[in-house]
C-alpha cells in the first residue's frame, strides 16, 4: 500500500532579509506560515515545488515540508525546527517573529 | 597591537569593493543564488534559520577600545543592538540584511577588521590564548606567531580550497587555555635545553562527528622554521587527504587512518624542499609582527591594598588571575550572566567594556574561547573601579569557571545546521545553580554545549558535556562525561542515552549531586573525581533506574 501523503507547504529564505517565508496559492510569498498553499497528495506537491522554484532572485533555499493541519484548515509546524524557523529564537523573545497576521 | 600595513588596508578595502559589487550584481539578478553563495561564504555571511549572519574575526582574540566600539555602532545601526562572541574568538551579528552588509564591512576595515576566512574550507582565523602577553607561566607571546600564519595564509592560493576547514591554535604557555590539542594544528611556544625559542607542533586534533586530540608530529621546531613546516603540514594534508566524504575529510582522519609516523615522514621529507625556497624574509615579517606586540608601558610598581568589600572580594577571586606584573591582573569580564545568552553583549555592554579598557587598561581586550571579554593588562588599583562600573552594567557576575560559565553554541535558536537547542539549556542550567556560593561550593566545573554534531560549542572536551540531538523529532541531548580541552586533555566519554529538553537540566543536577557526594574534599574537583572513580557513580545518578534494576536482579 502506497504510504499516506503528508500534507506539505513550500518555505524559504527572503533574499534580502533572510526571513522565513511561505508560499501561498496566489503565487506570492508570505510571512506567515497560515497562508501557505498545502499541497495534499504527489501531483499537488510536484506542482508547488515547481511554481515556488519561480523566484530565484527574490527568495532563496525553497524547499518543501510536512505540516500539519489546524481546525481552520491551515498549516502548522509538524516539526520542531521548522516551529522555530516560525517563532524566532527562543532565548530572545523580543526578537521573535509575528506568527499570525495582526 | 598589529596594526595594518598599506598592503593590508589596500588588501582588505579592496575585498569590500568587490564584495559591494557581488551583492549588487545578486540584488540585480546576475548572480544566481548558486554562484553568490560561495561569495558571500568567502567575506563572512551565512544564512542562518531567520535572518543571514555575519561572521567577524577577531584575531587571536585581541582587539582595542576603538574596535570594540564599532562592533556597538555597528550592532545598532544595522544589526538589533546585540552580537554573539564564539567559541573560535569570532563576533556573530545576527540580523544583517543583505544590502547593508558592504557598508558593514567598510565600518570594520575603518578599524582594521574584517570578515574573511570565517567560513568555507580554508585556513580559518587562528586562534590563541586569551591571557597572551599578560599570563604567569608564559614563555613568549604566541600572538606575533598567529599574526605570521595570519598574513600566510589569508588568500593563500594553494590553501584556499582545502578539503575541509583547517584551524590552528598557538599558546605560550605551560596551561593551555587555547584548547590546542583540539585543532587540526596545535602549536605551543618552548624551549630546547640550550633556552633557543621554538614549538612543539601537534596535528590532527579536532571536535566534531569523530572527536580527537591532536598527535605530536615534532617534539621541537626552531622558531624560525614555522611557515615552511606549517606549509610542509598543509601539502601533505592537501595532496592526500580524503576528499570524497565531507566527514572524513578533516586531516585529524588522515593522520589517524594513516598513522602519525608516516604523516611525520611525509612532512619531514615535503619541509626539507620546502626550507630551501624560505629565505628568511619570513623571519624578517615575523620581527617587525613581534616589535608591535611588545607589551603595553606598565605602571611603576606599588603596593597593592587588599579589597573591603564582600561583592568585590568574592568578583576577584573568581575573576581575576595574577599578572606577570605582580602590581596588575587579568580581568575576565563574563557574558554569563545568570539567566543569560552565553556570549551575547549588547552594543551598550560592548562600549562599557571599551571604555574600561580605554581608561583603565591600555586600551586592550581579548575574547576567549570560553565567550567571554578579557580586559588583560589592569593595574590593580583600578580594579575596584572596574568592578563598580561592570556591575552597574549587568556584568560582573562572579562565575568565570564555574557551574554557569557555560559555553554554548548558537543551536537551534539561529543555527541553520542545528538539531536541537543550546541556548536555553545553558540559560536554566545557569538560572538552576543562580545563587553564587553554592556555584563557588561547587567548584570548578565546564559545562559545555553544542547544537548538533559539528561541536562548536566544545561538549567533548566540557566535563560535563551535553549534545543536542533530533530523535524522531523531538530534542533530545546526550550527556559525556570527563572531557577536558587543558594540557591533560581527554575526550568525555557517552553516559549513557539522552534526555529529553525538560529533563536535561534535573539530570546535570544530579551529576553534580553526586560528585558533591563523593568528593573526598572540598577542594577535589569534578574532574579528578570523575577521573579518580569513573563513570560508575555518576551513570548511577543519571540513571536511578537502572541502577535500580540491575540492584535488584
Ligand atoms: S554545533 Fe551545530 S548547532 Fe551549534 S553552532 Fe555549530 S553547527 Fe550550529
Amino acid at each position: 500500500m502506497a504510504k499516506r501523503f503528508k500534507p506539505q507547504i513550500a518555505t524559504g529564505n527572503d533574499l534580502l532579509d533572510g526571513d522565513v517565508v511561505y508560499f501561498t496559492q496566489g503565487l506570492k510569498w508570505s510571512r506567515f506560515i497560515g497562508d501557505a498553499w498545502i499541497a495534499t497528495n504527489e501531483e499537488a506537491a510536484e506542482v508547488l515545488q515547481k511554481e515556488a522554484s519561480k523566484f530565484p532572485n527574490d527568495i532563496v533555499g525553497v524547499y518543501l515540508t510536512d505540516v500539519a493541519i489546524d481546525d481552520e484548515g491551515r498549516a502548522r509546524p509538524d516539526h520542531f525546527r521548522e516551529d522555530f524557523r516560525m517563532r524566532g529564537p527562543s532565548n530572545r523573545p523580543e526578537h521573535g517573529r509575528p506568527v499570525e497576521r495582526a | 597591537m598589529y596594526e595594518y600595513t598599506d598592503f593590508d588596508e589596500a588588501f582588505v578595502r579592496e575585498r569590500v569593493a568587490e564584495f559591494r559589487g557581488q551583492v549588487e550584481r545578486r540584488l540585480d539578478g546576475s548572480l544566481t543564488e548558486d554562484e553568490f553563495k560561495p561569495l558571500r561564504l568567502m567575506n563572512g555571511l551565512y544564512l542562518q534559520l531567520h535572518a543571514y549572519m555575519l561572521r567577524i574575526a577577531v584575531p587571536y582574540g585581541t582587539l582595542n577600545g576603538r574596535q570594540m566600539r564599532q562592533f556597538a555602532y555597528i550592532a545598532d545601526r544595522w544589526d538589533r543592538g546585540y552580537g554573539h562572541f564564539t567559541t573560535r574568538q569570532n563576533i556573530q551579528f545576527n540580523w544583517p540584511k543583505l544590502q547593508d552588509v558592504p557598508d558593514m564591512l567598510e565600518a570594520l576595515a575603518d578599524v582594521q577588521m574584517h570578515a574573511m576566512q570565517t567560513s568555507g574550507n580554508c585556513i580559518r582565523n587562528v586562534t590563541a590564548d586569551h591571557f597572551s602577553g599578560a599570563a604567569t607561566d608564559e614563555i613568549a607571546d604566541p600572538r606575533p606567531t598567529a599574526e605570521l600564519l595570519r598574513q600566510w595564509s589569508t588568500d593563500h592560493p594553494e590553501f584556499t580550497w582545502l578539503g575541509r576547514k583547517f584551524k590552528i591554535a598557538v599558546t605560550g604557555s605551560e596551561h593551555d587555555r587555547a584548547v590546542i590539542k583540539a585543532h587540526d594544528i596545535g602549536l605551543r611556544l618552548v624551549q630546547d635545553d640550550d633556552g633557543n625559542p621554538g614549538y612543539e607542533v601537534l596535528v590532527g586534533g579536532g571536535l566534531g562527528r569523530t572527536p580527537m586530540l591532536g598527535k605530536v608530529v615534532r617534539e621541537f621546531l626552531p622558531k624560525e622554521h614555522l611557515l615552511p613546516y606549517v606549509e610542509a603540514i598543509l601539502q601533505v594534508y592537501n595532496l592526500i587527504g580524503r576528499r570524497d566524504n565531507k566527514y572524513k575529510a578533516r586531516i585529524k582522519i588522515l593522520v589517524h587512518e594513516t598513522g602519525i609516523d608516516e604523516i611525520r615522514r611525509l612532512v619531514e621529507s615535503t619541509f626539507q624542499e620546502n626550507l630551501a625556497r624560505f629565505n628568511g624574509v619570513n623571519q624578517e615579517v615575523f620581527d617587525r609582527i613581534e616589535a608591535s606586540f611588545a607589551a603595553p608601558e606598565f605602571e611603576p610598581v606599588y603596593d597593592v591594598t587588599p579589597a573591603v568589600d564582600a561583592g568585590l572580594r568574592s568578583w576577584i577571586d573568581t575573576n581575576v588571575a595574577d599578572h606577570r606584573e605582580p602590581h596588575y591582573a587579568i580581568v575576565t569580564i563574563s557574558l554569563k550572566g545568570i539567566g543569560e545568552t552565553p556570549g551575547d553583549a549588547t552594543s551598550d555592554q560592548m562600549r562599557i567594556m571599551a571604555a574600561l579598557a580605554e581608561e583603565f587598561a591600555h586600551d586592550e581586550l581579548r575574547i576567549s574561547h570560553e565567550q567571554n571579554v578579557i580586559l588583560p593588562h589592569v593595574p590593580r588599583r583600578h580594579l575596584a573601579e572596574i568592578y563598580r562600573r561592570l556591575k552597574d552594567a549587568g556584568l560582573a557576575t562572579a562565575n568565570i569557571g564555574l557551574v554557569s560559565d557555560i559555553i554554548a553554541c548558537p543551536g537551534m535558536d539561529y543555527c541553520a545546521l542545528a538539531t536541537a537547542r543550546s541556548i536555553p539549556v545553558a540559560q536554566k542550567i545557569s538560572e538552576t545553580f543562580a545563587d553564587i556560593d553554592r556555584q563557588r561550593d561547587i567548584g570548578p566545573l565546564k559545562i559545555k554545549i553544542s547544537g548538533c554534531i559539528n561541536a562548536c560549542g566544545h561538549h567533548h572536551v566540557g566535563h560535563i558535556g551535553i549534545l543536542g540531538l533530533d530523535r524522531a523529532g523531538v530534542e533530545n541531548y546526550q550527556i559525556t562525561l570527563g572531557g577536558d580541552g587543558t594540557e591533560t586533555a581527554s575526550i568525555g566519554e557517552r553516559a549513557g542515552p539522552g534526555f529529553a529538553y525538560d529533563e536535561i537540566v534535573p539530570a546535570v543536577e544530579r551529576l553534580i549531586e553526586a560528585y558533591l557526594d563523593h568528593r573526598s574534599e572540598d577542594t577535589e574537583t569534578f574532574l579528578e573525581v570523575y577521573r579518580r572513580m569513573g563513570p560508575a557513580p555518576f551513570k548511577a545518578a543519571l540513571y536511578p533506574e537502572a541502577e535500580a534494576r540491575s540492584n535488584a536482579a
